[in-house]
């Protein structure tokens, strides 16, 4: 599958992946390497330039409005900050799935709201505007939006992003129980390594637009791709240079004329 | 040397040729796009009405909000309509035609070019902003992952919040102003009160009146609303994008109410009368 915004510049080259069923799996790779583009990819936003993309079974490739929210409905995403609706208590932002697209009546509603919100913990927290919440509590409202239909899939889009060490912990132990519990798969878009390698099945590593690794959290950590390398142990250079490219040092400070 | 100046200068000259095509290309291409932005919205509306709480909630933020504003400057200019109307109508002994005089400037013209303005500032404005934070903090995408379209659910209903509020909102600004007139004009100046509100039920015109007004308001009420969904939902999502989008919103609609108000008037009140 490839992918690009103009046919000149490429995103995306020859990106081959599979994710099975019932799975966590990792994307990872450095900020700008088409992670992002990949997702909106798998949501059915964005189409494949050559080859295809499957979701659910079924290619994103001409779905019409209705097929395609149809699968949007059996899928759950995770923004990078939340997006929750600002002009909503906790409580509406978790009923509002439910109340567009079922007609169950306000107390069943209720009940399915406070269990989501008991499974990230903050039943108590219903009444409280987004912005009366820190970061992780936001972030915890969000996930249980975005299961609030039960999805078969959950994407997150940098989910760690910004979070105190507690709250971090908090949202990995989720992302495992929520997935195992509801039986969904999850995909995990990330530049946060060593936390994500804890918690997902499988890792696909990108660079460039494209694949350049994959495995277990294992091979992963043991790998000796010098990209993969210095990735997951943060070293600061490597194949990718730590100075953007520039004309030599010495002509910038004008040492040479002297 | 004088070929290196001439040619220097046709580059320039072309390269000037250039940016201006290509601004007015694009500048189509938006309008284009606004054209079918509406198009969309119009087909999707469907939930404002069907779920017209969704609607009625629009029209208290961007109608009931709004009221202060409006009733405030309605009573002011219909009292300065009403002083400068004496001034000149007392020089031809006819100032008893005060009641018309205000009541027709505010119910053809000042009522719905006026309330237009400020709802353009007031509502408008705060409608682009909303919508273009809402793009911005990403509540607009993830309202369409959770297969929920938001040009049905957030922008359809804004829309026809503002169409709703527009005529209501120069009503009351007319209806303000010729109280205003009155308090001036009767109160304060002493008009007599009979030859004021005799003179002004037997001279305004129900059709040619009060409805082409109704009408211009609505006209209004449509654009402005139209230009402040648009420029929202299509503003950069940052806070530059946001802000400029904006102060686009309330230039654009301003021109629009003006230059529309002239076509309007135009074809109300000129022939066959």
């Amino acid at each position: 599958m490839a992918f690009g915004y103009d046919a000149a510049r490429p995103v995306l080259n020859e990106v081959s992946l599979s994710i099975p069923r019932g799975s966590v799996v990792g994307i990872m790779g450095q900020s700008g390497c088409g992670k992002t583009t990949l997702l909106r990819i798998i949501m059915g936003a964005l189409l494949p330039s050559a080859g295809s993309a499957h979701v659910l079974g079924r290619p994103t490739l001409g779905l019409g409005r209705d097929e395609l929210y149809a699968m949007r409905r059996k899928m759950g995403m995770l923004f990078q900050f939340g997006a929750l609706f600002t002009d909503m208590t906790v409580y509406q932002n978790v009923a509002f799935p439910l109340r567009e697209h079922t007609s169950l009546p306000t107390d069943l509603i209720h009940d399915l709201v406070m269990l989501k919100l008991h499974a990230v913990g903050l039943r108590g927290a219903s009444r409280l505007l987004p912005a009366a919440l820190s970061g992780g509590m936001a972030r915890r409202v969000a996930l249980a939006r975005s299961i609030a239909l039960d999805p078969q899939l959950i994407l997150y889009d940098e989910p760690f992003t910004g979070l105190d060490p507690i709250s971090f912990g908090v949202i990995v132990r989720l992302i495992r129980e929520l997935n195992d519990s509801l039986g969904a798969t999850s995909i995990i878009v990330t530049h946060d390594v060593q936390e994500a390698l804890g918690v997902v099945d499988y890792v696909y590593f990108m660079a460039a637009g494209r694949v350049i690794a994959r495995g277990t959290p294992d091979e992963i950590r043991a790998s000796d791709e010098p990209f993969v390398n210095q990735f997951v142990n943060g070293r600061r250079d490597g194949p990718v240079p730590f100075h953007y490219p520039a004309p030599g040092y010495d002509a910038d400070l004008e040492l040479a004329a002297g | 040397m004088r070929l290196d100046d001439l040619s220097a200068r046709t580059a320039k000259l072309r390269a000037r040729f250039e940016h201006l095509g290509s601004t007015v290309t694009s500048q189509i291409w938006r309008l284009g796009f606004a054209s079918r932005f509406l198009l969309y919205m119009m087909l999707h509306s469907g939930t404002a009405f069907r779920r017209f709480r969704l609607t009625i909630a629009q029209v208290y933020f961007a109608g009931v909000l709004s009221l202060i504003i409006i009733l405030v400057s309605g009573l002011f200019v219909g009292m300065v309509l009403a002083l400068q109307g004496y001034d000149t109508l007392q020089r031809y002994g006819s100032s008893e035609a005060l009641g018309v005089l205000v009541a027709l400037s505010l119910v053809r013209e000042l009522g719905p070019v006026v309330a237009g303005l400020l709802f353009a500032s007031r509502a408008g404005s705060a409608i682009t902003a909303e919508i273009g934070l809402m793009k911005a903090t990403e509540q607009l995408s993830a309202m369409e992952m959770m297969a929920v379209d938001p040009i049905a659910r957030v922008v359809a209903p804004r829309f026809w919040g503002g169409v709703i509020s527009m005529p209501l909102l120069a009503a009351l600004f007319s209806a303000m102003g010729i109280f205003g007139g009155y308090l001036v004009g009767v109160q304060l100046i002493g008009v007599d009160a009979g030859a004021f509100w005799s003179q002004m039920q037997a001279a305004v015109d129900w059709n040619k009146d009060i409805l082409n007004g109704v009408i211009k308001s609505v006209v209004f009420g449509a654009a402005v609303s139209w230009i402040a969904v648009f420029e929202g939902y299509d503003a950069p999502p940052t806070a530059e994008g946001v802000s400029r989008a904006t102060t686009r919103t309330v230039v654009t609609s301003s021109l629009a109410i003006l230059a529309l108000d002239f076509i309007l008037t135009a074809l109300m009140f000129t022939g066959g009368n």
